[in-house]
């Protein structure tokens, strides 16, 4: 489940990032899969795609309605999780952690900087 | 068919903040959603028991649970699995927003049989009746369930969405002497499931041994009960109609069955889509007629011989020469859900028709839709494509239902 981490950093979309070097780790908050219910459906974007920050690039499906997930960084996607799109459960399950989405290879790492920490995060949060 | 224009998915921001906005685009396009909104008589009882709630059809309703205490051990909530609990023993649903109505007055079922297909005067006492309020076009009004009381009497439930459409088209169609009487004080709860007749059997044996379609009123202790063996799950089942005042001693009372949690508005539509039952605002409206929609086999056999009802010509004509479009069953290929008003293409890439219900059958893991589609396209196994996000999506027409009714016979 989800951990408080110092260097896990998030978005107002409700995705969270890891950053490793260069390479990003994106997935959706586990108060976006609490929300959103149970997923029954996942799509990630292709290998090598080029994402924009906030361009769309995945969804997710609940029973009842689909959703756009944002890239929190501008960069290349070198790796997706194809095993949550076998089951989308795992993203219900461990949002936070085997429910990860994609990696990107970031342009500017340090924009990493620029994205809420988990306090701000949980600060906004609590104006939901 | 409803208007087009909903975006195909919308930001998980818009989700997260308001978790609601999947219900409110089920709403009728041309019914914006009132402010403030109505409560349910069992309003605090929902949030009590875990309820996320969200408008729909004017009313502030459960769309799921996150259940605590001894319901928690029966089903953990969420969409998912409120639906399986239902298919698998009982669910409650307060269906409170529905339209209850008395018709009085002597003559009143051929009254009614003016402006609705089915056989209202060879209805029994203690009987019941699916059928629609037409208009001159052929188009659906609404959809409604009558029950015969007596010669004079009957009773209407209809959906909550359109009810003051439906009283003001009665009052103002029906003769004079014939009385529209809505009941805003009664309540009333679904119970559903394979386990549902055991349960309502501990409270009442007689009503535990009506038919399908059969209607009595029941003391359950104190509380006047009018209830139907019916429901909108393709379960077996009961709709029990109660004074507002006695609602919550009766949810109550029903969830202290070992087999019964309350079910929210999120698996209520899952399970009547695998049921194929359709929504009026998505599956049918006023531009849609019963022989397009399926529903041929409300039409009375009586009334038949006559066609004497709104748009009966224009029907018999329909069935005579083939409705241009027909409701069909679809099975995408894959896991992606094909929503309302995904385009549906015909193998030779010409437009087949729209998808006016569409989601994830939990019950058979894999996603589900209703459309309309052309004539020549309509037959079992058919091949089509689905556009979902500008992708392309195999599909197949299949027969409706998806999972089959278990209804009491």
């Amino acid at each position: 489940m989800a951990s408080k981490s110092a260097d896990k950093r998030f978005t107002k979309d409700h995705e969270w990032v890891v950053l490793d070097g260069d390479i990003a780790t994106v997935g959706i908050t586990d108060h976006a899969q609490e929300q959103l219910g149970d997923l029954v459906h996942v799509e990630l974007p292709a290998l090598e795609r080029s994402v924009a920050e906030g361009e769309a690039c995945a969804v997710v499906e609940s029973v009842k309605a689909a959703s756009d997930v944002y890239s929190p960084l501008a960069g290349k996607v070198v790796e997706i999780n194809e095993t949550i799109v076998e089951d989308p459960s795992i993203v219900n399950s461990d949002a936070e952690g085997e429910g990860w989405f994609f990696r990107i290879e970031l342009d500017d790492p340090e924009a990493f900087e620029a994205l809420l920490d988990q306090d701000a995060y949980d600060e906004y949060l609590e104006t939901l | 068919m409803t208007e087009g224009g909903r975006p195909a998915s919308i930001p998980l921001a818009a989700w997260a903040q308001n978790v609601e906005t999947f219900v409110a685009q089920n709403a009728l396009p041309d019914d914006p959603t009132p402010v403030p909104l109505n409560t349910l008589p069992l309003d605090d009882w929902h949030r009590r028991h875990g309820a996320r709630m969200v408008p729909f059809a004017g009313y502030s309703m459960p769309v799921q649970y996150d259940l605590s205490g001894d319901l928690a051990d029966r089903c953990r909530g969420g969409v998912m699995a409120e639906h399986l609990h239902t298919r698998r023993a009982a669910g409650l649903f307060d269906v409170s927003h529905m339209g209850q109505a008395f018709l009085t007055g002597t003559g009143v079922a051929d009254a009614l049989e003016r402006l609705v297909p089915a056989d209202i005067a060879g209805l029994k006492p203690g009987r019941q009746r699916y059928t629609m309020l037409t208009n001159e076009a052929g188009g659906i009004i609404d959809d409604l369930l009558v029950t015969k009381l007596a010669d004079n009497r009957l009773f209407l439930v209809v959906n909550a969405s359109r009810k003051e459409v439906d009283f003001r088209h009665l009052a103002a169609n029906l003769p004079e002497d014939i009385q529209v009487e809505p009941q805003e004080d009664r309540a009333l709860l679904a119970l559903q499931g394979p386990a549902a007749a055991a349960v309502v059997g501990r409270l009442s044996p007689e009503a535990a041994m009506l038919p399908f379609l059969g209607f009595t009123t029941v003391r359950i202790f104190d509380i006047l009960c009018h209830v139907s063996r019916l429901g909108y799950t393709g379960e077996d089942g009961f709709e029990i109609s109660v004074p507002v005042g006695d609602v919550e001693e009766l949810a109550d009372t029903l969830v202290a069955h070992p087999e019964v949690v309350p079910i929210g508005l999120g698996a209520r539509d899952s399970l009547r889509l695998e049921a194929g039952l359709c929504l009026y605002g998505n599956d049918l409206d006023e531009l849609t007629s019963p022989i397009e929609a399926g529903l041929t086999w409300t039409i009375g056999k009586r009334r038949k011989l006559s066609w004497d009802f709104p748009g009966g010509s224009l029907m018999r004509d329909q069935l005579d020469h083939g409705a241009t479009r027909i409701r069909v069953g679809i099975r995408p290929d894959g896991r992606a859900p094909a929503r309302a008003q995904t385009t549906i293409v015909a193998a030779d890439g010409t437009e087949a028709g729209t998808v006016t219900s569409g989601g994830f059958g939990p019950s058979l893991n894999a996603p589900i839709a209703m459309g309309y589609v052309r004539r020549d396209l309509a037959a079992d196994g058919t091949k089509l494509s689905l556009i979902v996000r500008g992708k392309t999506i195999p599909a197949t027409v299949v027969p409706l239902p998806f999972v089959p009714h278990r209804y009491v016979r």
